[in-house]
């Protein structure tokens, strides 16, 4: 069998049913193959081979399956770049086979030619130049298990055309081959112990949910635990989705954008619970100034997290869901009525929904709408900037794997992208896209996309004619020297949406609002909503970075 | 990035497979926090398709450790272990060109004697010298050697590992 048989046989072994794939010369082998299974197989076709690489991770972070993106050398691999360093910071899986100039003349700069492998080194999980296609299936067979165990993340094979056209005898592994790669699922049993005894003799707990607990499927665990033992919990951008049936344990979002309630709540806890979560400098503030008066414990499955930014007084290194099973098991007596009243007041006291009705068409208004409209387990896909922390402001979220978006590396064009992948990953979900008007150009092409494969998503791009979120930057720390962040011409979107055969409706008059959206969620077909929306809004609130979470600005 | 004065010298040895590309990761990683290495050697060991590497990183204890951590995450890497100063022991080796055509032939050779040096290559303008040692030695030797006689030295970097007595007594 050839290489590009083998690449496309292995790839039906391990069940997978999507490809993003864009073609070009060093990959026509294997598209020769494919072309042979594409009643197996779905094949979905970017305009950009940057874009196919984000819908790739949103269809991981929508389902939890690995996809596959197979693109060519040199420029096709490039393109990849931007999206493979986005799926990387934020865990998600996928295998990407980029093809390769052959081994004879690599090394030439040859036609094509990008040393892709060296290029990816610190954005993948693992990556593999293929030299002998008797390597080929094990490799393959490594890559997946790779991509999807322990922390996910993205893995690379690169394939020359040679090996593409090599023939060797096919067997596909059962087993992957990996002498120096392991992970612990398994918490151990005496810091497990360690964690529930401060978790039960603790007055003032709070839960933090992160990533982690999306990406191991736990959601529901973390929602017992929440009820269970009486802890208010607070969420990570990437731990959205926690719902517990107490909703005065609920205080939703923290760090930079978060509630001041929330924050507020961290520095007065005397016990942080964080599950999944890597303490990122956006939830951080100040390190030194976090949580003064609490002890940490740290579950995560990744070692290297483990104390990385702050110093945890209880770490558990392991799968947030079999440590969430055995957190389970424990009893828990105490009610923390004090500690929940003294939050729910906070709440009341600093509402996150709260902002000014001027007339103008606000966006957190839009949002809130939406989320009124579209049904609860609607899937949202923003892009990155203001319009992303209004979403996890003004958007709740009840389910996992909900919200997607770009956290790690908040990277501008993913919003469109991302809700194609998400559709493709869960047809059966609304999919609803946010966007600015900056990211939204960045990959705008996959309107055709979106036409192409007939998915029937619902867009709405908010448009400031501006970099929003620096912009606000500069006008509090820069003393509104808007330099490189007004974005002037641009154009009538909804009519960019038309000339691609998509419906599409202007929107600039808050009175216009509710019935825009109404028409958006019911349209059989993909929409469009350009909303020109209010220039001068800000995020608020606001904890400035390396600022310590007790410093929250609440007004500009 | 952590104030530089409490940068200290540390060694890691690393257990990896023989895969194309670990040096460059393993590197890569060190270079990408900000620490200089500041030496390297690599070597095989007993076991076939795996290799030993020893280096001396120039950084912060802190840092230091989130390496190890982040060298294990390393798909090739079998084992990480950063060897204490006092657990250490510690050979480095260096080829010394030195020219014969001025100076005093006698003291050169009485150095080489203490040093217990070798003398690997002759020509008639110059020798080529073997010294083996802790690395203080190989700085000595250096040192003692009348500046103008060294044509060019060649260090190896620094082998190392931990005292047999430390890791029966742990």
């Amino acid at each position: 069998m050839k290489g590009a048989q083998i690449v496309v046989e292995s790839l039906l072994k391990e069940g997978v049913d999507t490809v993003f794939l864009y073609t070009g010369g060093a990959v026509v082998e294997i598209f020769d193959e494919l072309y042979k299974h594409r009643k197996e197989i779905m094949y979905i076709q970017p305009r950009h081979e940057m874009a196919g690489t984000h819908m790739a991770d949103a269809y991981a972070r929508a389902t939890g399956k690995v996809p596959v993106v197979i693109v060519t050398s040199g420029p096709g691999a490039t393109h990849t770049i931007s999206g493979i360093a986005t799926a990387y910071m934020d865990s998600s899986p996928m295998v990407i086979i980029t093809g390769q100039v052959p081994i004879s003349k690599i090394g030439t700069d040859a036609f094509q030619e990008a040393d892709i492998t060296g290029i990816t080194m610190p954005i993948t999980k693992a990556n593999f130049l293929i030299q002998d296609v008797d390597d080929l299936a094990q490799t393959l067979k490594n890559a997946f298990h790779i991509a999807q165990t322990g922390r996910p993340g993205p893995v690379l094979i690169d394939l020359p055309t040679n090996v593409q056209m090599a023939k060797t005898r096919y067997h596909y592994p059962k087993e992957p081959k990996l002498t120096a790669y392991n992970y612990i699922e398994k918490g151990h049993p005496k810091q497990i112990k360690e964690a529930l005894k401060l978790i039960k003799s603790a007055h003032k707990p709070l839960i933090i949910a992160g990533g982690g607990v999306n990406l191991s499927d736990s959601m529901h665990l973390a929602d017992q635990f929440i009820d269970k033992s009486n802890i208010p919990a607070i969420h990570t951008l990437m731990g959205n989705g926690i719902n517990p049936k107490k909703e005065d344990l609920y205080l939703g979002p923290f760090g930079m954008h978060g509630a001041v309630y929330s924050n507020y709540a961290v520095q007065e806890a005397d016990l942080l619970i964080s599950l999944g979560v890597r303490f990122s400098d956006r939830v951080l503030g100040e390190a030194k100034s976090f949580a003064p008066h609490a002890k940490i414990i740290h579950v995560d499955i990744d070692p290297a997290e483990i104390g990385k930014t702050i110093k945890v007084d209880v770490p558990i290194v392991g799968n947030v869901r079999y440590v969430l099973e055995e957190f389970l098991k424990a009893e828990f007596n105490n009610q923390h009525k004090e500690w929940i009243e003294k939050l729910n007041g906070y709440k009341k006291k600093y509402p996150l929904q709260k902002y000014e009705d001027t007339g103008t068409l606000k966006p957190q208004y839009i949002i809130e709408l939406a989320n009124k409209i579209f049904p609860e387990d609607t899937i949202v896909a923003t892009d990155v900037g203001q319009h992303q922390m209004w979403v996890s402001q003004f958007f709740r979220f009840r389910h996992p794997r909900q919200l997607i978006t770009s956290g790690g590396l908040g990277t501008m064009g993913f919003g469109l992208p991302a809700s194609v992948g998400a559709k493709i990953g869960r047809r059966d979900k609304d999919v609803l896209m946010f966007s600015g008007d900056g990211g939204f150009q960045m990959n705008i092409q996959e309107l055709a996309t979106v036409k192409r494969y007939g998915l029937n998503i619902k867009m709405i791009v908010m448009d400031n004619n501006s970099l929003g979120m620096v912009r606000q930057w500069q006008e509090l720390l820069y003393e509104g020297r808007y330099s490189g962040t007004p974005l002037p011409c641009n154009p009538d979107f909804a009519k960019i949406a038309e000339a691609y055969g998509i419906k599409s409706l202007k929107l600039d008059k808050k009175e216009n609002a509710e019935a825009a959206i109404k028409e958006l969620y019911q349209s059989e077909k993909s929409m469009l909503i350009h909303a020109k929306i209010d220039p001068e809004e800000n995020v608020l609130p606001w904890v400035p970075s390396g600022r310590s979470l007790n410093d929250i600005i609440t007004k500009i | 990035m952590s104030n530089k004065t409490n940068y200290t010298d540390h060694t890691i040895s690393i257990i990896a497979c023989n895969n194309p590309g670990v040096i460059t990761k393993v590197t890569g990683l060190i270079n990408r926090r900000g620490f200089n290495v500041e030496s390297l050697t690599a070597g095989k060991t007993k076991d076939t398709g795996i290799s030993r590497m020893t280096l001396v990183v120039k950084g912060d204890d802190e840092g230091i450790e989130q390496i190890q951590k982040q060298l294990n995450k390393i798909i090739d890497i079998v084992k990480v272990a950063a060897i204490k100063p006092q657990h250490r022991v510690a050979r480095e080796m260096a080829l010394v060109k030195i020219n014969l055509i001025r100076g005093d032939k006698g003291d050169l050779f009485q150095l080489i004697n203490i040093y217990k040096a070798k003398i690997v290559d002759t020509s008639p303008g110059g020798i080529v010298v073997e010294v083996t040692g802790p690395s203080e030695k190989i700085d000595g030797f250096l040192d003692l050697l009348p500046h103008n006689a060294i044509a060019g030295v060649a260090r190896s970097g620094v082998v190392a590992m931990n005292k047999l007595s430390k890791q029966t007594n742990e």
